[in-house]
């Protein structure tokens, strides 16, 4: 198996290149399908259930019973593969879905996100990877466990880390299950269900190594499915081949044409989960409230994204401390990809709406004319768009034109007038990027559960196919929890996914940071930073979100990672300098750790 | 424990912050600082953007990937030159 696997290995860029030309080519197929006829239904259900049938073959040869292929890959993973398997582990459903419709409304404040989610990855190259790495863990609770030693400090690691990516599985579980439910025309539960079937098929039998591979072929498909539809519009509207560049003059467009239609009128009516456009486009606040909310939400989803497991626990599978450096630098590379062209993306829809000299333009024209197009009916009828004439003069303004912010990802081939086959390739994308994050997710909770609290905590005698058959059971229990969850529709998407940011950052960032960084930390400081961080993040989220309390500077329930942080810190640093330095064995532990050659602190079959 | 002598470790390990700090303060500039005066970058223009705007939807990322690139480039060599970096 090992001689297979190394030749696996070597073929890497050949492997996936044939796997990307045939994916090009299953595109073409059903362009030439849909010419010759094929509806749109069963294109939509053609891309799905494809690209679906392929990740579980890819989980299948995957599969495993070697305990560390099924927590780390082998630690073999070549840096730039694993730069595109943490590209589609981090890009959610919610990235993927929501992000362009987000800017969209939200404009220059909402770019928070843009900046805050891909910077948070300097934070991860300078502070953590090549330390963990060079740790040698299966885990992130594996680290803190034995850093600062004892059961306790190993607990709250895991209790933080289930806490945070539960929060986040559930909402990549509901995107799987829209997408699924809209390609296949199954009811929405039904497709959370299949949609946890994909993605335990995916992770089940190979553990890490399989999710590995099937996120490098989930990012392949993402990354066209992203950038195809907008290159095209891109050309359709003429600004050439290279949009995120050339999208400047449509900004400025937009910045013209917004106060002729009156963008900033509220308007008079409202439709539940609809929202009319009323902020300026680029435009950036002036005051020190929009400024501070500005620079508050960039820290969090930072420090957050430094305090993820499934992120971090991707740079354990890298062969070497240098290679995983460079592993985080080809992730943001491959993130970037996508985060530079969502506000690209959200430009040309925005203008191809708003500019009267456009023909899909339908700001200022005739209700009747509107209500007519076939994008606009099929979006209402499922109530995601929503039209009213409330002055009554027969014209659709832009405080009567309701939508949620999802469709500029996923009406916008409709809008541009692109073939069906454009769509049906979005539906892909959505379902790999909603997929590959809820594998990672998924994943990293039952690990440290069969891990950190199974093998370490409870049964440190068991053998390692035991180990490996609990690991399985609890991926399996978690995934059905979670669609379980998923299933009662209880959060938007995107609240949720900051909250889970939030909560990672309030209990993990200063007990990881510290542990490599600041020798003196001890258990007795790690635990009081972990616990106390997370009930203050926790407790401040709960009173500002549903306790009727006034946000304290303008920390609301988006930021509460704030909070519990500043109250991590403190506490551990106190609690630390107030209680005995950490004994001789811990300190030359943090020796070790600083300098990348020679065994790693852990063996690699602990 | 791996055979490296202690003043060896603590000139490695004084590069290696002094290269993390470097990195975060380009770091800081480009996450916080310029999205601080976006509104006044904003009146000039840059490839025909806002530049404030042009900062958030680009610039700020294009240096991140650059910064993550060359951080990994020092630390390396920084390894090296003291002689800890893993064996090839």
């Amino acid at each position: 198996m090992s001689v297979i696997k190394g030749d696996f290995i070597d073929n890497l860029p050949k492997v996936y290149g044939l796997y990307t030309g045939g994916f090009l080519i299953f595109i073409l197929l059903m362009a030439i399908l849909e010419q010759a006829g094929v509806g749109a239904d069963t294109i939509g259900i053609l891309f799905v259930a494809f690209t679906v049938v392929i990740y579980a073959a890819i989980g299948w040869m995957s599969r495993t019973m070697q305990v560390d292929a099924y927590y780390v890959a082998g630690r073999q993973v070549p840096a730039v593969f694993n730069g595109m398997a943490t590209g589609a582990d981090w890009m959610s459903g919610a990235s993927f879905v929501a992000l362009a419709g987000g800017i969209y409304f939200g404009g220059h404040g909402y770019m928070a996100f843009i900046v805050g989610w891909t910077g948070g990855y300097v934070l991860v190259a300078a502070l953590m990877a090549p330390y963990l790495r060079k740790f040698g863990c299966y885990t992130v609770p594996d680290f803190i466990g034995t850093r600062y030693g004892g059961n306790l400090a190993r607990f709250l690691a895991v209790l933080v880390l289930v806490i945070a990516s539960f929060t986040y599985v559930t909402a990549q579980i509901n995107a799987t299950g829209t997408i699924a439910s809209r390609a296949l025309q199954i009811p929405f539960e039904v497709g959370v269900w299949f949609g946890l079937l994909g993605i335990l098929l995916c992770s089940m039998l190979g553990g890490m190594r399989a999710v590995t591979w099937t996120q490098v072929a989930q990012y392949i498909v993402l990354i066209i499915a992203y950038v195809v539809p907008v290159i095209w519009m891109s050309n359709k509207q003429g600004f050439g081949m290279i949009p995120q560049l050339a999208y400047g003059d449509a900004i400025m467009r937009i910045g013209e044409l917004e106060s002729l239609i009156g963008v900033g009128t509220q308007p008079t009516e409202a439709f539940p989960g609809l929202k009319a456009l009323t902020v300026p486009y680029y435009e950036a606040g002036t005051d020190f409230a929009s400024k501070w909310k500005f620079v508050t939400l960039v820290f969090c989803m930072m420090a957050g994204t430094a305090s993820l497991p499934h992120i971090l626990m991707r740079y354990f599978t890298t062969p070497s401390v240098k290679a995983a450096r460079q592993s985080v630098a080809w992730s943001l590379f491959f993130i970037f990809l996508l985060y530079f062209t969502a506000p690209a993306l959200a430009t040309f829809t925005k203008l191809q709406l708003l500019d009267p000299s456009l023909a899909t333009s339908i700001i200022g024209k005739s209700i009747s004319e509107v209500s007519a197009l076939d994008w606009i009916q099929k979006w209402s009828a499922v109530k995601m768009l929503a039209i009213s004439d409330a002055n009554g003069d027969g014209i659709l303004q832009i405080t009567e034109f309701f939508m949620r912010g999802d469709i500029v990802v996923l009406a916008t081939p409709e809008i541009a007038g692109l073939p069906y086959v454009i769509s049906g390739l979005v539906a892909a994308g959505g379902m790999a990027a909603a997929m590959s994050t809820a594998d990672g997710l998924l994943l990293a909770i039952a690990n440290a559960l069969s891990h950190d609290l199974y093998y370490k905590i409870i049964d440190p005698k068991a053998d390692s196919k035991h180990r490996l058959i609990v690991a399985r059971v609890l991926l399996i229990v978690i995934g059905a929890c979670a669609a379980y969850v998923a299933s009662m529709k209880l959060t938007s998407i995107l609240g949720a996914v900051a909250w889970a940011f939030d909560f990672a950052m309030s209990g993990l960032f200063f007990p990881l940071v510290l542990g490599v960084w600041w020798k003196r930390a001890n258990r007795q400081g790690a635990i009081a930073g972990m616990f106390f961080g997370l009930l203050a993040g926790t407790a401040y989220l709960y009173a500002v979100r549903w306790g009727g309390m006034e946000p304290w500077l303008y920390i609301d329930h988006l930021r509460f990672g704030i909070i519990g942080a500043s109250v991590s810190l403190v506490t551990m640093i106190v609690v630390s300098l107030a209680t005995a330095e950490p004994d001789e064995e811990t300190q030359r532990m943090v020796d070790e750790v600083r300098i990348p050659r020679g065994e790693s602190v852990l063996d690699s079959r602990h | 424990m791996t055979n490296v002598d202690q003043s060896t470790r603590e000139a490695h390990w004084a590069k290696t912050k002094g290269l993390m700090i470097t990195t975060l303060i380009v770091w800081f500039i480009f996450s916080y600082l310029v999205h601080w005066f976006a509104d006044g970058l904003n009146s000039v223009t840059f490839l025909g953007f806002p530049l404030g705007f042009y900062m958030s939807a680009q610039g700020s990322l294009v240096i991140f990937v650059v910064l993550i690139f060359w951080f990994a480039r020092r630390q390396h060599s920084i390894d090296k030159e003291h002689g800890v970096a893993e064996e090839e």
